[in-house]
């Protein structure tokens, strides 16, 4: 049976359980990259153009360190996840769509790339459709396939849904797929009345401790309670919808302005980060935008904007400081 | 009312005559120049693409003239271009301007939101639609025209026997195209007009580079953001093609038939149909370029421009399998001409290098020459070539 390697990066921190869980029903063995490391990120610089955003860069390494472990890279073409949108056109950032092309040009080692080009706002059953069409290319029969795409989907709803108590997705998915040391959910274990913050922007920003420099773990060591947008559901998503004069183009960018309005009106925060990688295309709309909406609701906006040089140093200075003048917000206005 | 528009290359002219035609008053805006780039740095988004800037501060200029309405385009995405007109609309909110800005979304996605914005222009002017209509079509074929001399001049340019003919020629055909009024006379003025460009005298024996021009449309299009590139080609001698055009979607390409045939030949490279804005195009017109014996290609792009980068990361293996070099711009508000000049000449040199070694034949010089000088008068007296390029 084969081995299959999975990146650690990109929509890794929201889809991993399902592939995992999918792969291995079908009987393969599924390798993970390690956690980004610095010489990932290098090997990844060496392989891009230097105008690419940190995350893809970090991708590329991250298939560069799977190559010589793994028989298959799995590297899914994301190119829409649902009808969505003002015209039912949402789609994935471009670099999503170009992904394995990119990575085609520019690794230069032998990669074998298992790819798959997943486009659901089709239908209702492309989902199946799409992973069937995976399974038969690796030999399977129609009922083994059935029997993975089911137990699959029903880790991922569990996956979701620990997401969705605000629990992270390390923990989440050591979880539910039973590896590594089954740790008591942190969400419980708070001071009383702390200090709560949205921290809003993709998942691969904001989930890879690496990329932002252990950001969401700094938080929990000041004790401060820390949202995200995938805590949400998405019919709460939904309901914020309206709010935008036209809706936004793209998948992860949608639930990022979404999540950060539900922080803003329905469940309201003491303050926001937003996370963005340099020069991101979407989010440079992204962050205007809800710069904008923090300014009209007064609420304390952080942006937060990371690349290669990122150091911890400034990263902690800067977190510091603005969770010194959230408590001094509050304290002034409990007095 | 004042209505106000973005300007893109020669477009304005007609838009100007189409605004004004029905019962609106135009107000054009200066092209764009370092104040535009100013006031649109100071108040966009920090990683905006440079045409989000340039729009910017033609709007923050458009409104200082007098504009009330603001006419656009929009988009459906991936290309966050089709976002930037609810964006600009946002941020003169918060400046405090009374801007209206309407921006047209592609008829086959919202038919009725189409007609209600095309509605909304008309009343505004107060005219017949049997008269809206045949303003519309008379501009559209302007746009055409407009194209049609722009393209032609091009052609001739690289050739001109004497150095700033061509400018001067293609200044003479715009203004008679934008005399036209009507159907009739826009036919007329557009054989006029390729006449006078035809007429300019032409050095035939050269042998000029070929080399095409790709990338995202704006700084295709738009000659101030791109340093007058395709112009300063032809005058450093080299035949520039450039794959967009305002009209092409509607004119048969010299290159392939329309959109499909530029998709397939990007097929190899790139499978996936649509990453956005002009992205699978700049691979598509790539290899068709190559497979047409083009000498280079020059890819235009926005710094951070996603498609753009998507198409660059994956045009090495394009350059390298199909033997085509191609040498990459990505343009912001830092550019310098004389950077952009720099770079151009050496990769120019480059081209002449490895034709001259295909074909098996010692050039003499490296050095381009300026259109308009033989050998004979230019190499006794090397100062001129000092000067002619403002080095």
């Amino acid at each position: 049976m084969a081995k299959i390697g999975i990146p650690r990066a990109l929509a890794y921190f929201i889809y991993f359980p399902f592939w995992k869980v999918f792969f291995e029903e079908l009987g393969h063995e599924v390798v993970e990259s390690s956690p980004t490391t610095r010489a990932i990120m290098d090997k990844g610089i060496k392989d891009t153009v230097s105008d690419a955003c940190i995350p893809i860069k970090i991708f590329h390494g991250h298939v560069e360190d799977l190559i010589d472990r793994v028989d298959y890279v799995f590297v899914p073409r994301l190119v829409s996840m649902r009808k969505y949108g003002d015209f039912g056109t949402e789609t994935l950032c471009p670099k999503f769509l170009g992904l394995p092309d990119m990575l085609n040009a520019s690794i230069s080692g032998p990669l074998v790339m298992l790819e798959v080009r997943i486009d659901l706002k089709k239908g209702r059953f492309e989902l199946f459709k799409v992973y069937k069409e995976l399974g038969e290319r690796l030999g399977a029969n129609n009922l083994s396939i059935y029997k993975a795409f089911w137990r699959a989907s029903t880790v991922q709803r569990n996956y979701e849904r620990l997401l969705g108590k605000g629990i992270l997705p390390e923990n989440a998915m050591q979880q539910v797929l039973g590896i590594g040391s089954t740790e008591p959910d942190e969400a419980g274990n708070f001071e009383d009345n702390p200090l709560s913050l949205a921290v809003v922007g993709y998942p691969y920003t904001i989930y890879d401790p690496y990329i932002n420099v252990g950001l969401l773990r700094l938080l929990a060591k000041e004790g401060v309670r820390v949202y995200t947008q995938d805590m949400l559901s998405q019919r709460q998503l939904n309901s914020q919808s309206s709010k935008l004069d036209k809706a936004l183009f793209w998948y992860f960018s949608n639930r990022v302005v979404q999540g950060a309005l539900h922080f803003m009106d329905v469940q309201p925060v003491e303050g926001m980060i937003h996370i963005t990688a340099f020069a991101c295309g979407p989010d440079s709309i992204v962050d205007k935008y809800l710069e904008m909406e923090a300014k009209k609701r007064k609420m304390p906006f952080m942006s937060i904007t990371i690349d290669e040089h990122t150091g911890e140093a400034g990263m902690r200075t800067r977190m510091e400081a603005f969770l010194d003048m959230l408590q001094y917000r509050r304290n002034k206005s409990e007095s | 009312m004042k209505v106000s528009f973005p300007r893109m290359g020669y477009s304005h002219l007609a838009f100007r005559w189409l605004f004004e035609e029905i019962g609106l008053e135009a107000i054009v805006p200066p092209e764009p120049n370092n104040e535009t780039l100013d006031l649109g740095v100071r108040y966009s988004p920090e990683f905006a693409c440079i045409p989000f800037k340039v729009l910017m501060g033609t709007y923050l200029q458009a409104a200082e003239m007098g504009a009330e309405m603001i006419i656009t385009s929009g988009g459906c995405g991936p290309c966050r271009a089709g976002y930037y007109w609810v964006m600009h609309q946002k941020l003169l909110d918060e400046i405090g301007l009374k801007v209206k800005i309407v921006g047209f979304e592609e008829p086959q996605n919202n038919y009725f939101d189409f007609v209600r914005k095309l509605n909304l222009v008309r009343k505004a002017g107060g005219v017949s639609i049997a008269h809206y209509w045949r303003s519309i079509k008379t501009a559209w074929e302007k746009i055409k025209a407009l194209d049609d001399c722009e393209i032609f001049s091009y052609q001739v340019r690289p050739y001109e026997a004497n150095r700033g003919d061509t400018g001067r020629a293609l200044q003479q055909s715009l203004e008679l195209i934008d005399q036209a009024n009507d159907l009739p006379q826009l036919e007329k003025a557009r054989l006029e007009a390729l006449q006078i460009l035809e007429e300019v005298p032409r050095a035939e024996d050269r042998d000029p580079l070929k080399v095409g021009i790709i990338g995202e449309i704006y700084v295709l299009l738009e000659p101030s953001i791109n340093h007058y590139m395709q112009k300063m080609l032809g005058d450093m001698g080299v035949k520039a093609e450039r794959s967009i055009y305002l009209s092409s979607y509607a004119r048969e390409n010299i290159l392939a038939e329309g959109e499909q045939d530029v998709r397939l030949a990007a097929r190899p490279y790139l499978n996936e149909s649509c990453i956005g804005g002009h992205g699978t195009n700049s691979i598509g017109e790539t290899v068709l370029y190559a497979n047409h014996g083009y000498d280079g290609v020059i890819q235009l792009a926005p710094f951070s421009c996603i498609p753009e980068i998507v198409a660059r990361s994956i045009l090495p293996r394009v350059s390298r399998e199909l033997d085509i070099p191609v040498l990459t711009f990505f343009l912001d508000e830092q550019t310098s001409k004389a950077g952009v000049e720099t770079r151009l000449e050496a990769f120019i040199d480059l081209l002449e290098k490895r034709r001259e070694k295909k074909r098996g034949t010692k050039g003499a010089s490296l050095i381009t020459l300026p259109a308009g000088r033989s050998k004979g008068e230019l190499l006794p007296n090397l100062d001129v070539v000092v000067d002619n390029k403002a080095l």
